[in-house]
């Protein structure tokens, strides 16, 4: 049986989520079965590109208005500016042929990488399974995190 | 150094050289050797670590002018 590696994505900013996609794809490429965790921000980075979620309920409504996710969508940690820092990281990107965010998702799926979203985050939020990517494997709660993080060899909170 | 195949990584940052060298070796037969053109610095401890991580064997990493030529093994 190979190793396992999971990875909890909580945060909603591009950089952490490049980073969490690298080590995915590259714990794939060593042979370790990978499971990716979203919960609470990080799961705007598996949201569709579409425009705000329909939810039910006012404060729902004007989260999901503030909160639109999609991996195009994303903020940067530090520097964003307003979005100008974000453009002249991803210029910085191209520049240096390094995959985009959407092409390192891409590549993680195809290397295997399953993605989660966590159940209670969408439940508080308002979130439905329609407002992610088909990517997303299933939805599930802690309990599947643990049992997973339990024989995992390497497991991170990003 | 002979090899069987070449993967051509130059310009590519981690990790898309182990990514590409993982696919790659699955293509080839055991026994046989790839060989890896880099530039990224960080291949120079990543393909040895990446070797120990899968147990295939790592033969010789060249450097010549700033790129690597890595030499890999297939074991299993």
């Amino acid at each position: 049986m190979s190793e396992k590696v999971t990875l909890v994505v909580f945060s909603g900013e591009m950089d952490k989520a490049l980073s969490a996609f690298s080590i995915a794809i590259g714990a794939a490429s060593m042979g370790m079965e990978v499971t990716m965790f979203f919960t609470f921000w990080g799961l705007n980075i598996i949201k569709k590109k579409e425009g705000p979620i329909k939810s039910r309920g006012i404060m729902r409504k004007m989260l999901n208005f503030m909160n639109r996710g999609g991996s195009k969508r994303l903020p940067l940690s530090r520097f964003h500016m307003l979005g100008l820092g974000k453009w002249m990281m991803g210029k910085l990107m191209q520049d240096a042929k390094s995959p985009s965010l959407d092409e390192l998702m891409a590549t993680a799926r195809g290397a295997g990488v399953k993605f989660i979203a966590c159940s209670t985050s969408m439940g508080i939020m308002g979130i439905s399974k329609e407002a992610f990517i088909p990517e997303v494997d299933s939805v599930a709660g802690v309990a599947t995190y643990l049992a997973e993080a339990k024989e995992g060899k390497v497991n991170l909170f990003i | 150094m002979k090899a069987d195949a070449t993967l051509d990584c130059i310009g590519l940052y981690c990790p898309m050289p182990i990514f590409h060298t993982a696919n790659k070796l699955k293509e080839l037969e055991v026994g046989q050797v790839l060989e890896i053109l880099a530039d990224d610095e960080g291949i120079k401890v990543d393909m040895p670590a990446w070797c120990r991580a899968t147990g295939n064997e790592l033969l010789d990493i060249e450097e010549e002018a700033g790129a690597y030529r890595v030499y890999i093994r297939k074991t299993k």
